[in-house]
């Protein structure tokens, strides 16, 4: 069902939120993802992203101080709710179980 | 170097962002594409910075971006505009000078605008009422003479028409060939009515669309000696509509009536009483073997009208068209006549053709007073812009405070446009008042305009004053919106003296010079123009025409007229002339002298052996003609004028007598010379003119009794004439003018032209009047601090009115100083330069006017002065 599951950027957004703690805007947001996953990370892409997670209830934000760097315009630093939080803990409890049901020898290289 | 932080990103690029976006998401979107803006500012240069941040602006126009329609908006506006409208009125019902002179100004010319919207709209409805209006057209010809410019006439001839009918198949679903001028007296029983008919072939009744009461329209022109009536005349001659089958007699002929139809309606361009079938006149015509008829170059009250097929156009018409005018030029020897389609819409309104049937304006007389009516329109335009402005410090603050609240500049800029449209839509009233003032005195002021517009306000008429009260709101409102919708509302609030109020003074100073320019230009012409108008009818020339009464023999027989007329004892002497001189009417012709190959143009009259007395002409040499009935109008010779004997080379009159010239190709004897007269009006020069016998034979009834009398109770004269008229000819009524009247009937243009000019001049005045008062009246509102405190230093009421009135009286100089020389330029140059007689331009026309005008510019600007000026400045300084 749509909402409940996470896509994988969706996912990926979310830990960094939860990373970046108490300094998560769109611009940290897409700075600190292309640092971990060394690959290019539109704006475009992340703020529509953002939008979605809102809508979904994952995530919420709120304007925090103006700043001169921005030509004055306030940034808006999102957190995640409870739901957004449940639902990572879920998908991790996900994949974990799903680790530990793999065979050492499964993943050995060969 | 510019310094990082001065550099912006693309301005309109933001503008953008900020109008499609959400604007919850708006504020942090725009902080991060200025964020990103920076970093690439640094890394790739300014302009790839500012070229990625606005492909990022287009990036971002997203679905979830993009502001949605609020309908709780509409509902918002409303509320809003009510509050606009609550502020409009309390506006111009606090500053009841201002909107007085607003709407006065707007009124006064929205009038002129009104009745040109309605004649116009008028001139354009008519015709409209045939069925087949769009198709219809009709067919002028050209007519190209080897020596003159082409000239273009509306009629053409009959072998066009019936070429047209026989080879023209295609592309023409119906026409009709109309001859005009079935004028006659038209015989029923014992009544005698005299009739204006045309002749019209069958089609007449499928091209256009009457409404027949009774008959056939299909077969109702087909028969030989077929008459149809209107419902009036039909009424007129037998007392009924109900009179098809019956017969009438004209002249010789009875006439059967085949049907009657109602009255043309007034809106068409075809006018008549009855219409006879055309094949009538053909046939006769045929019989008689007149050459003329079938010729190509007859042409003179022929028209055909007809209806293009649908499918077609008027274009493919032409080719057969000019088929036809190539084969008809062969019988030509020097001119050549081309055929040419006109539009039903044009006829009336349309380009100047000679020999039109029917009323008809030339589309340059609509344009100019087209012109006159939007300057007197754009001038109390201005005024209102002017004066809106001006008065801005009064209304700033409110624009302050209401931006403060959240109104943004399209706001304000809507709610000073409603406040315009409000105040033009007031003047529309009082401009609709006017117009019905004024309409009767404009559609007397030329006979045409009497004879073609009621202007009669119909519902699509009002629709377009209404239209028209709002282009002027909206132009008259433009310039004061976006002034005040531009004020920053910081300024206002903190410092009102900051504004740039005075931002367009010179185009307000060029504006009322341009006002004042304009009104002395026109009522210095009023002024040359009656002017010319008096010279015109005073003038001396050379023949006498006082107490002279012109009687129009309508075909009765001279001899009998004549004598009944000189039994009354008021009449003195008598004579007759074929037409009356001296108002535009003349005759033309050539005359030869010794030398064949000398022509020259000559005019010339029929007059009687009384004549020259009865009109005081003194011969120079020789006799006039014998009296009595001689027969033969050759034998009786010529009088020739002065000028002519200037071109024939004599010296002596005397030596004239029994040379002989040839008029038209005609051998005349000269039998006297006699001094110049004006034969024409003061406007031509004189010409080479002859007088000719007017002998009493039976073909030669026509023309003209000139009575000579002597009465001191005109009326009980008149009466006389009448009761021997009736005695003589019971059906036309009697036409019996004063000479001086019918030659000011003559200058009857000139005096209608002065009227329109001198209208306009009086309105150009008022609004001018108006707008200076209004200038007035508020720069010394502004000023009133001022003149008191140099009040209180001691300045007298005559200095403060002279240092306020100052820059006034200098614009007014300025205005004085280019009209008189222009207006000098104009009337001597451009517009009386064709006349060959004319009042000489005195200093009195010239500067007169300028006095009026000038007076009441003075008068208006004094008044307020002085009423500043007598202020005591303790009542303005207290507050302080």
């Amino acid at each position: 069902m749509k909402g409940t599951n996470l896509g994988e950027f969706e996912e990926l957004i979310l830990l960094t939120i939860a990373a970046l703690l108490n300094d998560a805007y769109s611009v940290a947001i897409c700075d600190e993802m292309e640092r971990h996953t060394g690959r290019s990370v539109k704006l475009g892409m992340v703020h529509s992203v953002l939008n979605r997670l809102e809508e979904k209830g994952l995530v919420k934000s709120k304007l925090g101080e103006a700043t001169k760097v921005r030509g004055g315009k306030r940034k808006r630093f999102y957190v995640l709710t409870i739901p957004g939080k449940a639902a990572l803990v879920r998908s991790k409890d996900m994949r974990d179980q799903l680790w530990q049901r793999i065979p050492d020898f499964a993943l050995k290289k060969a | 170097m510019n310094h990082p932080d001065d550099i912006q990103p693309p301005r309109w690029a933001q503008e953008f962002l900020r109008w499609y976006c959400r604007p919850d998401l708006l504020e942090d979107l725009e902080g991060d594409l200025h964020e990103y803006f920076l970093r690439n500012l640094a890394s790739k240069g300014k302009r790839r910075a500012q070229f990625i941040y606005l492909i990022d602006v287009i990036k971002f126009l997203r679905l979830y971006t993009i502001r949605k329609p609020q309908p709780a908006a509409s509902m918002n506006n409303l509320i809003v505009l009510r509050n606009y409208f609550k502020t409009s009125v309390r506006t111009i019902y606090r500053n009841k000078l201002f909107s007085g002179i607003n709407i006065v100004g707007l009124a006064i010319a929205m009038s002129v605008g009104l009745l040109l919207v309605a004649f116009l709209a008028e001139l354009k409805s008519y015709d409209t009422f045939h069925a087949n209006y769009d198709r219809i057209y009709r067919v002028t010809n050209t007519l190209q003479n080897a020596s003159h410019e082409a000239s273009e006439f509306a009629s053409t001839s009959v072998l066009t028409g019936k070429k047209m009918q026989e080879e023209v198949a295609s592309g023409i679903e119906s026409m009709t060939l109309i001859r005009a001028y079935f004028d006659k007296d038209v015989k029923a029983g014992e009544k005698t009515i005299p009739m204006n008919g045309i002749w019209a072939d069958t089609g007449f009744f499928k091209v256009f669309t009457w409404d027949l009461l009774a008959g056939d329209p299909t077969t109702a022109l087909q028969e030989l000696n077929s008459l149809v009536l209107t419902e009036k005349s039909a009424v007129n001659l037998f007392g009924s509509p109900d009179v098809v089958g019956k017969q009438v007699l004209i002249d010789t002929v009875n006439y059967t009536i085949t049907a009657v139809m109602k009255d043309p309606p007034t809106n068409s361009h075809l006018r008549f009483d009855m219409i006879g079938s055309f094949i009538t006149l053909d046939t006769k015509k045929l019989s008689d073997k007149d050459k003329d008829w079938m010729k190509w170059d007859n042409m003179w009250v022929n028209y055909v009208y007809l209806v293009v097929a649908p499918g077609h156009n008027a274009a493919s018409l032409e080719a057969s068209l000019a088929r036809i005018s190539n084969e008809g030029n062969k019988t030509l020897e020097h001119d050549a006549i081309s055929l040419h389609l006109q539009p039903l819409g044009e006829v009336v309104l349309g380009p100047d053709l000679s020999n039109q049937i029917g009323p008809n304006l030339s589309i340059r007389i609509v344009w100019i007073l087209g012109g006159l009516a939007l300057i007197v329109i754009v001038s109390a335009c201005f005024n209102y812009t002017n004066l809106s402005i001006a008065r801005a410090l009064r209304r700033t603050r409110e624009v302050g405070i209401r931006k403060v609240v959240g109104a943004s500049r399209q706001n304000v800029f809507t709610q000073f446009l409603l406040e315009s449209v409000m105040i033009s839509l007031m003047s529309l009233v009082f401009a609709y008042l006017l117009f019905l003032l004024i309409r009767p005195g404009f559609i007397s002021m030329d006979r045409l305009f009497n004879d073609l517009v009621f202007l009669r306000p119909t519902p699509s008429i009002i629709g377009y004053f209404f239209l028209m009260a709002l282009a002027v709101g909206l132009l008259a409102g433009l310039l004061p919106a976006l002034f005040f919708s531009n004020i920053q509302t910081a300024q206002v609030l903190k410092d009102l003296s900051g504004i740039k109020l005075f931002k367009h003074l010179t185009l307000r100073k060029s504006l009322i010079i341009f006002q004042y320019t304009l009104s002395i230009l026109l009522i210095v012409g009023v002024s040359l123009g009656t002017r010319q108008y008096q010279y015109a009818l005073a003038f001396d020339l050379g023949l006498t025409t006082k107490n002279i009464i012109n009687v129009e023999l309508q075909g009765n027989q001279p001899g009998i007229v004549m004598h009944a007329m000189s039994q009354l004892p008021e009449v003195k002497q008598l004579s007759r002339s074929m037409y009356v001189p001296s108002t535009g009417t003349s005759w033309s012709g050539n005359i030869r002298y010794k030398d064949p190959a000398d022509s020259a143009l000559v005019f010339y009259n029929y007059v009687d052996s009384a004549y020259l007395r009865v009109h005081d002409i003194p011969l120079l040499a020789g006799r006039t003609f014998i009296p009595g009935p001689t027969g033969n109008i050759k034998e009786a010779g010529i009088i020739i004028n002065q000028k002519a004997l200037g071109w024939m080379g004599i010296k002596d009159p005397r030596e004239a007598i029994g040379e002989e010239i040839f008029l038209d190709g005609e051998k005349l004897t000269i039998i006297g010379v006699v001094r110049n007269f004006h034969h024409s009006t003061v406007h031509n020069p004189i010409g080479n003119f002859i007088l000719r016998y007017y002998g009493e034979l039976p073909g030669r009834w026509g023309g003209v009794l000139n009575l000579k009398v002597e009465s001191k109770d005109l009326p009980a004269l008149m009466a006389n004439l009448e009761t021997i008229w009736k005695r003589i000819d019971a059906v036309h009524p009697l036409k019996a003018d004063f000479f001086e009247e019918k030659i000011r009937k003559a200058y009857d243009e000139l005096a209608g032209m002065m009227k329109i000019i001198g209208f306009l001049a009086f309105l150009a005045i008022s609004i001018a009047s108006l707008g200076l008062l209004g200038m007035v009246v508020f720069t010394t509102e502004t000023r009133l601090k001022e003149i008191s405190i140099r009040k209180v230093m001691g300045a007298s009421e005559g200095n403060l009115v002279v240092l306020m009135s100052r820059g006034f009286l200098i614009l007014l100089v300025i205005a004085a100083l280019v009209a008189i020389p222009s207006a000098y330029y104009v009337f001597d140059q451009l517009i009386f330069s064709r006349m060959a007689f004319r009042a000489p331009i005195g200093l009195m026309d010239l500067f007169g006017g300028t006095l009026i005008v000038m007076g009441i510019a003075v008068i208006a600007i004094a008044s307020q002065t002085l009423r500043v000026a007598r202020v005591n400045p303790a009542t303005t300084l207290r507050n302080e």
